[in-house]
């Protein structure tokens, strides 16, 4: 028996009529066709599939798409505005905060949260506020120092305009 | 060299806009139209005969496409999954592996059948619908128990358990007598699940009319698989496309062969459907190759002025059920036992023991951990007993003077091993330190600081050296350079990149040699349609030093075919024309110039020099003349808390040297992740089975512990760079570096910190529970807290 489903996704509104067993995740990827939120595990500890439910975190391996009905959910593609990387994202690249890629979305997600609830956090605070989500390639000294980098650029005057291209940028 | 503006420069990472914006593409984002999922039906037990497999229920489930086992895959899939001589080329028995059981089952999570459905939801219902009768059989877990003669065998019908025993260099007693101090460890190094964050996948589809095999899947050396899969199927390589797509994480664990890789393949063939499987993570931990897992026996003598004598080593390694297709090169451990001191004698032994378990394969460092940890425990073992500072016995005992051959034969590039040693302890304030461990014993606050200078041979491989450990095709590395009609440049290489950067690393070598535009470069890899014939894939910390240098030498290719036509333009002599910073010129002559792009343009046209082909292409094969020796010293700072056993970690510092550096901000990133996992192993993560059923006890990531951001400080990098002989670019590998160097830097400083309570030895990991219970046997105090403090 399928449910019919009603949600907003980076500001579209989608109808679907889906399994009630469907994992949201399973919802973004395979029927909204969203494949930027990914999976890195089967118990809710990695946090590769974080999403924002109504402005907050959440693992979306850890809700069904039944339960997504009429909220507002905001995934990694829905970051950048105007072909503008968000802050997070230039930082992550500004900062060689990523490596395989695989885990990013999930950290700059999180982190997205995490700097709406405390927009100055020291370094002790972010690497507790993520430590919902795993990461194996960075050691994660580099996620640390992105997430600083965006903090400070979206609390400064003026976020870094993001170059969303492949030229060469050297510093 | 044209230019050097590029090389050393750091240079943002351009595959990273589209990994931010969730536009990168691993496997599991790709779906063919049709494709039908597949799950695996696995062994619940280790070992077990299989009676029967009822498939009546499954078969009526809804959605589903097609039941396949043994007898299926029989008739698509021949011969066995293939295993390499690695370092130990004469094996004592290589038990035969299909990729799915036939009637005995052998570990836990072996696959026994696959369910075909139209979707993966459906897949797994049926799945577990599937009614597989067995008939356990006692499991062989213990390495130790595995060799005894009365031991059940971990093949029914096996002659024994012993996969290789492999003695390198025999024990000389006269030389141990001169030692005056000798200690004694036994050092476990636990097995670990590599767990790159994207499991493993494969998608294929197979096209009947064409006899056109495609599979997508998540591997690191995409080539290797086209080759093997060949070989099962009965398919020749220009009929089979593998495509390795963006990769979330490998450390090791993709580069051989799987089951799926077969099984999917095979099923695609067998259903006319496209078929895709992705890994769930306790499959994973399951059944993807585990690292480590071996027991060192080690033993080693010094002078009472603390010069040392010798360092002898039994490996025993615990190989699983079968042997992995790599899995014996893990015995370079015996190897580089040495480490980077001078020893009149260096003994060593390798046995390889079958165990009921997933087979263990490389995992990051693959052996160079293994070879460090020991050598840097007995170094601080005997500076103990010597009672001296034990970074003095390594400054005493340093190898000095380059190139060096160790006992084993192996030439050590280059290194300055004082020299990171010196920085480290600089960085660390390492004085400083001392004085606040003795003054907070004290105190009861334990401190312990533990060095590790490590070294590594990486850059697999000479030709001459590594076609025998494979078997036939050597470890050497493949490039393409095309030079467009404008002056735009695609470089096609054979290594893969799934986090190294290479997207942007090569191309600074390019543009260097080229004197082209950086942004004019484009890099292909992962894809076996593209490209020189053969790739040879990324690990063991090649990439750069070997498939960097293809890339290096094709470009050079075309730059001399281009100052032959340059030449043939100025009408001048060829040895007369100048390539600087992408221009041509005559000598004397730089103000008429030619543009790189401009020669590459008139190689498309007419007015050729005779005999001269159009176009701008080059293939290059680069066969290094030796390995490479990066090295450097790690100072790990912890504290232990005697009441709790919990460790923090409260500093790191990590001196490396991997010679030129091409791009310093990629160089720090990996020694970071590199660092991570190697504490990783020291205080968190262990794979256990239950030792009588051989059940895997930790399956899923609630029960293996993959470190969060919590459980790290910042690490402090220092660099020195001693730029390697072997090749042109100067360059050496850093991907290993900080997994070699890091699990034994935090060892000596646990047992370091716990040398108050007469504790010289911790197993890994060193978890509070484990520490807690030592310190209080140390203190001789009961575990029920009562007993006298």
């Amino acid at each position: 028996m399928k449910h019919k489903v009603a949600t907003t996704v980076n500001g579209r509104q989608h109808e679907h009529e889906v399994e009630p067993r469907l994992l949201l995740v399973h919802y973004l990827r395979d029927v909204v066709g969203l494949t930027g939120t990914h999976i890195g595990c089967d118990t809710s500890q990695c946090g590769a599939c974080t999403i924002l439910v109504d402005g907050k975190a959440i693992k979306s391996c850890t809700m069904f798409a039944v339960q997504a009905e009429g909220k507002s959910l905001t995934t990694i593609e829905g970051m950048a505005k105007d072909g503008e990387l968000h802050p997070l994202q230039q930082a992550f690249w500004d900062e060689h905060g990523l490596q395989c890629g695989f885990c990013t979305p999930g950290f700059i997600m999180a982190a997205s949260y995490l700097l709406s609830q405390n927009p100055n956090p020291t370094d002790a605070e972010i690497r507790q506020g993520l430590e919902g989500n795993l990461c194996r390639c960075t050691g994660y000294v580099n996620i640390v120092k992105s997430v600083q980098s965006a903090a400070k650029a979206m609390n400064g005057s003026k976020a870094k305009a993001g170059e969303h291209s492949a030229t060469a940028r050297r510093s | 060299m044209a230019v050097t503006t590029m090389i050393g420069a750091k240079i943002h990472r351009r595959e990273d806009p589209r990994l931010v914006s969730g536009e990168g593409r691993y496997v599991d984002d790709f779906t063919r139209p049709g494709t039908v999922f597949l799950a695996v039906v696995r062994s619940p037990y280790a070992h077990a005969m299989v009676k029967s497999i009822d498939i009546t229920q499954a078969s009526k489930a809804p959605g589903v496409v097609a039941i396949y086992t043994h007898k299926d895959f029989a008739k698509v899939l021949s011969g066995t999954m293939p295993v390499t001589p690695a370092f130990v080329a004469e094996k004592k028995q290589t038990p035969p592996r299909f990729p799915i059981a036939d009637k005995e089952v052998v570990y836990q999570g072996e696959p026994v059948a696959v369910v075909l459905a139209e979707t993966k939801y459906q897949a797994s219902d049926a799945s577990n619908l599937i009614d597989v009768e067995y008939e356990q059989l006692p499991a062989v877990m213990d390495i130790d128990k595995a060799l005894e003669a009365k031991s059940p065998k971990v093949h029914t019908g096996g002659p024994d358990n012993l996969g290789w025993d492999l003695t390198y260099i025999p024990d000389d007693p006269a030389v141990e007598k001169e030692a005056d101090v000798v200690i004694k460890a036994r050092i476990l190094q636990q097995r670990l699940a590599p767990t790159s964050m994207e499991t493993r996948g494969v998608i294929a589809e197979y096209s009947k009319p064409d006899g056109t095999l495609t599979v997508w899947m998540s591997s690191q050396s995409p080539h290797f698989v086209r080759l093997f899969l060949g070989g099962a199927m009965g398919i020749p390589e220009t009929r089979i496309r593998v495509i390795s797509p963006d990769v979330g994480g490998g450390f090791g664990c993709k580069i051989s062969p799987y089951s799926e890789d077969w099984l999917v393949p095979a099923a695609a063939k067998l259903s006319g459907r496209p078929v895709k499987w992705i890994e769930s993570r306790t499959e994973s931990l399951q059944t993807t190759t585990h690292g480590r897992g071996q027991v060192f026996e080690v033993e080693a003598g010094a002078k009472k002025d603390g010069t040392l004598v010798f360092i002898k080593a039994t490996q025993y390694l615990d190989i699983g059920a079968y042997m992995g297709t790599f899995s014996a090169f893990q015995a370079c451990a015996c190897l580089l036992a040495g480490g980077a001191y001078n020893w009149k004698h260096v003994a060593t032994r390798t046995v390889g023991v079958l165990t009921n378990k997933v087979p263990t394969d490389p995992y990051r460092g693959a052996g160079r951990p293994e070879a460090t940890h020991l050598c840097e425990r007995a170094i601080d073992l005997l500076a103990g007993e010597l009672k001296m500072d034990p970074a003095e016995l390594r400054r005493k005992n340093f190898i000095t003077t380059f190139p060096h051959t160790n006992h084993f034969g192996l030439v050590f590039d280059s290194g300055a091993y004082e020299k990171a040693l010196d920085m480290a302890m600089k960085i660390a304030g390492y004085e400083t330190l001392r004085k606040e461990q003795e003054e907070g014993r004290k105190k009861g606050k334990y401190l312990g600081i533990g060095l590790s200078s490590w070294i590594e041979i990486c850059g697999f491989g000479p030709s001459a050296a590594t076609a025998p450990a494979t078997g036939g095709i050597a470890l050497v590395e493949s490039a393409q350079v095309r030079v467009f009609p404008t002056g735009s440049v695609a470089v096609y290489v054979g290594t893969h990149s799934h986090g190294q950067g290479h997207d942007t690393t090569f191309p600074q070598i390019v543009a260097d040699t080229l004197g082209v535009p950086y942004d004019s470069i484009e890099l292909h890899h992962g894809d076996t349609a593209e490209g020189p014939a053969f790739g040879y894939g990324t690990y063991g910390s090649r990439s750069l030093a070997v498939g960097g240098m293809a890339v290096h030498k094709a470009s050079k290719k075309v730059v001399d075919k281009a100052r032959k036509l340059a030449a043939h333009m100025f009408e001048a002599a060829e040895d007369d024309v100048v390539f600087d910073q992408g221009h041509f010129y005559v000598k004397g002559s730089p103000d008429k110039r030619k543009a790189f792009g401009e020669v590459a343009f008139a190689s498309y046209g007419a007015g050729l020099p005779e005999g001269m082909e159009q176009g701008l292409d080059a293939v290059a094969y680069y066969d290094p003349s030796n390995f490479v020796w990066p090295f450097g010293t790690h100072i790990a700072v912890v504290e232990v808390d005697a009441e709790t056993g919990h460790v923090d970690l409260k500093r790191y510092i990590a001196v490396d040297d991997c010679g030129n550096i091409i791009n310093p901000m990629i160089v720090d990133g990996q020694i970071h992740g590199g660092i991570a996992q190697g504490i990783s192993q020291a205080l968190y993560e262990e794979i256990v089975y239950d030792d009588d059923s051989g059940q895997m006890k930790t399956g899923t990531f609630t029960d293996y512990m993959v470190p969060s951001a919590n459980e790290f400080p910042n690490f402090e990098l220092g660099r020195t760079i001693t730029p390697s002989p072997t090749n042109e670019l100067g360059v050496k590998g850093i991907g290993e570096a900080g997994t070699i160097a890091s699990s034994i830097a935090v060892i000596n400083a646990v047992c370091d910190a716990l040398a108050p309570f007469g504790i010289k030895h911790v197993d890994m990991p060193a978890s509070p529970d484990r520490l807690w219970k030592q310190i209080h046997d140390a203190r001789g105090t009961n575990h029920d807290g009562k007993g006298a403090r």
